[in-house]
């Protein structure tokens, strides 16, 4: 509860620019042989911990316990590498992507594909594991939380795969805009409980799950969607994705044989960002950005740069940077993309913003819309809306990095990895409608203005 | 986590260097009556402000002996549909954080009752816990309960509630480990908060055995002054809560009556509950 979090977090605007952040704290950890791997919670500096009512606190002590187990049972780490391997279909590739790079100064990018994973997404990684530990536990059911669905969508299938009922709660706004996603998760087998409690949004759904959990620890298991919540979520969800960082350092090194020069994820929850990022954290060379949803801008105050523009608060578990008013009551974020449209950040993140080990920086709809009609049409890979801000922001990246070219340097000498959080047939009747391709009497058309993401 | 249990026991003991808890008065005043304290909530700004203060002092007047005041809060994950609803209509109303202190005032100024303010935690981080604290204070309050602040996370709360000598409620529940349950209790200053049920805030017909257990497993872990909460609505529960308990907290029930029949409903349900806290025994359990 220092002053300094406070100020970063009010001067965060300005702390976007690489060097306007003092890095020096970072490079005292990387210089004395220290380690930001594999931080085990529950702090992360000032952030993390366990804000959460007594009740849920044996259920944390027990996931806590199971996870610490399992992280360390040979049998448990074979069991997650092989779904990994055999039924999400890692390791995803690596794909140079050189047309999309003339859009970032000429420097060479590469897009980690988790976008090719069953299911779409990096969401994958978590919910078997996760899923594995609810079944360790011997719990019989869990339930999850889901902004436009993309998380119960995968808590569902997990769920199924494994034999575990599912109750994924969605606000009842959502489940009418996205009535496909909710028909997939009935598909799959489970229950969706649309929450008409608060702002009936992603924060709600959280909020309605913890009541959930509260009256059914007993049986039940919260399948947290990112690595944000009460510990051990953050440093949980972290591991079950730091696969995302470590293969993408050892293609990276095969492919070029040397590290990048910057990593570039977006930014929600931050789970997709902390899995990649965790392969680099030790890379004193690597700079790492995190794109968060800017929204119509943050000056317009509709937005989702909760880094940039927040205050270190608690929520749902929490401490972290959050997006709340003088009354300490959470606001309304706001993004194109669903999967950043929540106004906290996952503690570890708001850690290696404030140690500036990595850089935040709003990304608006308008530019990652741009983003992703770039890539698609240079790379003919349409991307999750999500992932179109890391998108927008390693095209930043790019061009920083080729207008800073030190003497004899060339463009190209420069490497920038993008992780390709997801793929974007989800938001194909959003994008549509954004760029005005549906005639006006389409039913398309109508399901667009919307919002629907199929 | 430094335990304060030398500093619970002379607050229990009423010799302490800050000033004494006024809930444990509150309490060990019903206690010297032969009763269960009877404890009241309502959130604050539910339907005004006005009103949440008339309806502190119909209850005061009608037999409860500590009020307790919920601050409204955007994400209040211990609460049921009820107290959700009432909280949403108070932010609408206008309501903003620092009225608390005016409704404190406005209940203290009239009657003789401990008033409490039940508070998610992050509006009075945002405030800043000593700013919050001091104005709490200078309103009279008795101290904060705090569903979602465990005393792991509390220190500096600890550390200013003790400064202040204002009372710290902190919330045990069935699934509470008994070393939890140990540091919980001797975290605690004026009472503490047994949770009944695994589940959120809301009238239920039966309170059932768990409750007793974890008043039993917080008076053997040396609390002097066990309440019990959730789930809590008539003047039976209240009976069959108060052999065993210190004190028995009623929320959803008053809040009911408040959004349905007014103030004056407020007033006959607190008489008709305030019926259940003779003990049958007689006699304390501590």
């Amino acid at each position: 509860m220092t002053d300094m979090h406070q100020d970063t977090g009010l001067t965060g605007a300005d702390a976007g620019a690489a060097d306007a952040i003092d890095a020096g704290t970072a490079d005292a950890f990387l210089s004395h042989d220290q380690s930001l791997r594999h931080a085990p919670g529950p702090y992360f500096g000032a952030y993390g911990g366990r804000w959460m009512p007594e009740s849920l606190i044996a259920a944390l002590d027990e996931l806590q316990d199971t996870f610490e187990k399992a992280k360390a049972d040979p049998e448990f780490t074979a069991q997650v590498a092989e779904l990994n391997k055999n039924y999400a279909g890692r390791p995803s590739l690596l794909t140079e992507a050189a047309r999309f790079a003339e859009h970032c100064g000429g420097v060479r990018v590469f897009l980690k594909r988790e976008d090719l994973n069953h299911t779409g997404s990096h969401k994958i990684n978590n919910v078997l594991g996760q899923a594995l530990i609810a079944k360790r536990m011997g719990k019989t059911r869990v339930i999850a939380e889901t902004g436009a669905g993309q998380h119960g969508v995968a808590s569902a299938t997990a769920a199924a795969l494994l034999g575990l009922e599912c109750v994924v709660y969605m606000g009842a706004e959502d489940t009418r805009r996205q009535a496909l996603n909710v028909a997939r998760m009935q598909l799959l087998g489970a229950t969706v409980i649309p929450v008409t409690n608060g702002s009936q949004t992603l924060k709600d759904a959280i909020n309605d799950a913890l009541r959930d959990w509260v009256a059914n620890v007993e049986t039940t298991h919260y399948l947290l969607g990112t690595a944000a919540g009460a510990h051990p979520f953050p440093s949980m969800v972290r591991f079950f994705h730091e696969v995302i960082g470590d293969e993408a350092r050892e293609q990276i090194l095969e492919q070029t044989g040397r590290l990048p020069d910057a990593v570039c994820a977006c930014v929600g929850g931050g789970s997709n960002a902390i899995g990649m990022f965790h392969g680099f954290l030790d890379d004193r060379g690597v700079a790492l950005y995190g794109f968060e949803a800017g929204g119509d801008g943050v000056e317009t105050g509709r937005h989702a740069a909760t880094i940039t523009l927040g205050r270190p608060g608690v929520l749902h578990g929490a401490r972290s940077y959050l997006m709340q008013d003088e009354d300490g009551q959470t606001m309304e974020s706001h993004s194109i993309s669903a999967g950043l449209d929540y106004p906290g950040v996952g503690p570890e993140h708001a850690y290696l913003a404030d140690i500036g080990r990595a850089n935040y920086e709003p990304i608006t709809d308008a530019e990652a819309m741009a983003a992703f009609k770039v890539l698609s049409q240079t790379e003919g890979i349409i991307p999750a809306i999500e992932t179109a801000h890391a998108l927008a922001g390693a095209m930043k990246v790019g061009q920083r990095l080729a207008a800073d070219l030190g003497p004899g340097e060339k463009a190209s000498d420069k490497i920038i990895v993008i992780n390709l959080s997801g793929r974007g047939d989800k938001d194909v009747a959003t994008a549509a409608g954004y760029f005005d391709l549906l005639p006006d009497d389409s039913v398309e058309q109508e399901i667009a203005q919307e919002g629907e993401q199929l | 986590m430094t335990p304060h249990s030398t500093d619970q026991q002379a607050a229990g003991a009423g010799v302490a260097a800050a000033a004494p808890s006024k809930a444990a008065a509150a309490i060990e005043k019903a206690r010297r009556e032969g009763r269960a304290a009877l404890i009241g909530y309502l959130p604050a700004g539910f339907p005004d402000v006005q009103t949440t203060i008339d309806a502190g002092i119909a209850m005061a007047e009608n037999g409860v002996d500590l009020i307790e005041i919920g601050i409204p809060y955007s994400d209040p994950v211990m609460d049921g549909h009820v107290i959700q609803e009432a909280t949403v209509e108070a932010l609408a109303n206008g309501f903003t954080v620092p009225r608390i202190f005016d409704v404190v005032e406005g209940i203290t100024r009239k009657t003789d009752a401990a008033v409490l303010v039940m508070t998610y935690w992050n509006p009075v981080m945002r405030m800043g816990v000593r700013e919050f604290s001091e104005r709490l204070a200078a309103a009279g309050g008795a101290g904060l309960i705090t569903p979602d602040l465990i005393p792991d996370e509390a220190t500096e709360w600890l550390e200013i509630s003790e400064e202040l000598g204002l009372d710290r409620v902190f919330l045990v529940a069935p699934s509470t480990s008994p070393q939890r349950m140990q540091n919980t209790v001797d975290a605690s200053r004026g009472f503490v908060y047994a949770v009944s049920v695994m589940g959120v805030t809301g009238a239920r017909t039966s309170v059932g055995a768990a409750a007793r257990a974890v008043v039993d497993a917080a008076h053997h872990a040396g609390a002097e002054r066990v309440c019990v909460g959730l789930g809590v609505s008539s003047s039976a529960q209240v009976r069959e809560i108060g052999a065993y308990a210190d004190g028995v907290i009623v929320g959803t029930a008053l809040v009911a009556a408040l959004r349905d029949g007014g103030v004056q409903a407020v007033a006959e349900l607190t008489r008709e509950l305030s019926t259940g806290t003779a003990k049958v025994s007689g006699g304390g359990t501590a």
